[in-house]
């Protein structure tokens, strides 16, 4: 036995590694890299697309910004008289994601509270399995649920004229964006440190004073990212509002109007709007419109969740 | 015109197995394009190219695109099965769906809807991809008016049945073969004091009822012969029996003939 062992050993000091295998891993590690960078090239080339293709339209001028931001006609395939006034899409939008958000953030963040603080082991388990069930829905089928089983509802309870309007889109996207909430909120409240929930209780608090003094300021940042992924969500947010608010140009006055959409627009007009004409041109411009919308708001809440880290560590 | 086409693909299926047909949907403008571009040999459209896309055409292929009306689609007025309605003018319909139009209210066509306390009427409609919106905007509104602001527009035929069916305020226009139990067809009149007749087939092919149209096919040239093979079926008693079968109306007999001719003959170019 030893005898062997003395002659295997030499034998395996001397092997190199082969260099095919060498050139493999380096081949690899370019893969990899190129996967990391991939994110930050697609993000660029979509943005630098949908500026090509709107931008020129708006730096020749043809477009009259007033009219896009202050005017609520919308006639981009009118025969006499072509308006491309988007202010009621606008306002749609930015509509059916205050109502999504009035309905979805107490609801996101009692349920992230719950979890994090109140429930046993058990009941958490399930319950997260649930809301990633929710968030797994895809949006067409929200938009369903929208269009035949809220509209009849709304119609009944509400004696609105019509069942697809703000407030039907709203509830559709809150339920749409409240796991996004609950999984991000969770973590922030989880990320607080258990020291901080001891002290208080040390203290002679209860676990709600405990909550909403302690646990609540310490996750703020984390909390409010939170709120603004599901804003992001609802905001880009395209098929089941679509189906849902009614798609109808009009400013809205009460969440039983309809509404119609930025994203909406350009999913139900892009199909038929020839390439490079200024109907195509001013879809992008809305484009355009909503990814700063979305850039925006997502920055925002990096930057939060950044300020977050910064100061865990 | 998605199901017709559809019919039709499976049932020429059995006549001649080795022609394949793949149909796909999305409204006339989705067709016309998909022709121009080349992946699709039959665009299917319920209106007629519109100057600027003939011309795409003929920059594009070469040559116009070849028009073929294979049957009459009639519009029908639909409404609530309690409203109370029973029949209205071209001009009022006008009025409710126009851009300055001045009727916005049940109350003031004189009906008053069960169900509808807020007496506003709501305007279904189509999406601008539709050849039915474009067809009643330029038929009933006028050429060169445009829709009023608010409408409901929905993205297909069968989404307007079911909208209004479940909609006491609604009013919609769709495809007479789109009707249900849940919704009421109105009679429409040409204009006050004449007779209002309902969508029927006799009546759209007599004439009588005022908003139909008819359904086109488009091809590039028709040289094919599997394509002109497609056309003569299409034409035959089966062909058109399948027309009717999907809600639609067939060519008159007496029109049988010219639609035939029709077929080769070139798409009118407008000056």
């Amino acid at each position: 036995m030893a005898d062997e062992a003395m002659t295997i050993l030499p034998v395996r000091e001397k092997r190199e590694r082969p260099r095919w295998e060498t050139r493999v891993e380096k081949a690899i590690e370019v893969v990899i890299r190129l996967c990391g960078i991939s994110a930050v090239l697609f993000v660029f080339g979509i943005f630098f697309f949908v500026l090509r293709e709107g931008a020129g339209f708006l730096l020749a001028g043809k477009l009259s910004i007033s009219q896009f931001l202050g005017s609520i006609e919308w006639y981009p395939t009118s025969q006499s008289h072509v308006r491309y006034g988007a202010l009621a899409l606008i306002a749609g939008t930015a509509s059916v994601t205050l109502l999504a958000m009035v309905i979805a953030v107490p609801f996101g963040l009692g349920a992230a509270i719950y979890l994090s603080e109140f429930c046993g082991r058990r009941t958490r388990e399930v319950l997260k399995i649930v809301i990633e069930l929710l968030a797994a829905i895809p949006s067409v089928v929200w938009g369903f649920i929208g269009l035949t089983l809220l509209n009849s509802l709304i119609i009944r309870f509400f004696d609105a004229p019509i069942g697809l309007n703000v407030l039907n889109g709203g509830l559709i996207l809150a339920l749409m964006s409240v796991p996004i909430i609950v999984s991000i909120g969770e973590d922030a409240l989880k990320a607080v440190p258990d020291t901080y929930r001891e002290a208080a209780l040390a203290l002679g608090a209860t676990r709600w004073q405990m909550v909403y003094r302690v646990l609540l300021p310490a996750a703020k940042q984390g909390l409010l990212a939170a709120v603004l992924l599901g804003i992001g969500r609802a905001v880009g947010e395209t098929m089941a509002v679509l189906m849902a608010t009614g798609h109808s140009v009009r400013l809205p006055v009460s969440p039983l109007d309809s509404v119609r959409t930025l994203t909406a627009t350009i999913a139900a007009e892009l199909g038929e709007a020839p390439v490079g004409s200024d109907h195509y041109q001013v879809l992008f411009i809305i484009g355009i419109l909503l990814f700063s919308i979305t850039f925006a708001v997502n920055l925002t809440a990096d930057l939060i969740v950044r300020g977050i880290r910064g100061r865990a560590s | 015109m998605v199901n017709l086409a559809q019919s039709w693909a499976e049932e020429y299926g059995t006549v001649e197995p080795e022609t394949s047909i793949e149909v796909s949907g999305g409204g006339s403008g989705t067709g016309i394009a998909a022709l121009i571009n080349g992946t699709a040999d039959i665009a299917n459209s319920s209106r007629r190219l519109e100057p600027r896309e003939i011309a795409t055409a003929e920059r594009v292929l070469g040559r116009a695109p070849v028009l073929h009306v294979v049957g009459y689609d009639a519009l029908a007025i639909f409404v609530h099965p309690s409203n109370p309605l029973r029949e209205m003018t071209l001009d009022q319909l006008g009025q409710i769906y126009s851009e300055k139009g001045p009727v916005t209210h049940w109350g003031d066509l004189w009906v008053s809807v069960p169900g509808c306390s807020s007496d506003r009427m709501i305007l279904v409609s189509r999406q601008s991809n539709s050849g039915t919106y474009h067809y009643f905007r330029d038929a009933i509104l006028g050429r060169g008016r445009d829709f009023k602001l608010g409408t409901i527009d929905l993205h297909g035929s069968k989404d307007v049945v079911e909208l209004v069916g479940r909609t006491p305020c609604a009013i919609g226009y769709s495809g007479m073969g789109y009707a249900t139990s849940h919704v009421r067809m109105l009679a429409v009149a040409r204009r006050s004091g004449e007779t209002a007749y309902p969508p029927t087939v006799d009546h759209t092919q007599q004439g009588l009822y005022p908003i139909s149209r008819p359904l086109y096919m488009y091809t590039v040239g028709d040289g094919k012969p599997h394509l002109k093979r497609f056309f003569d079926w299409i034409y035959s008693e089966k062909g058109q029996h399948l027309v009717l079968a999907n809600g639609y109306v067939p060519i008159p007999e007496s029109e049988m003939q010219t639609a035939s001719v029709g077929a080769v003959a070139p798409a009118q170019q407008p000056e």
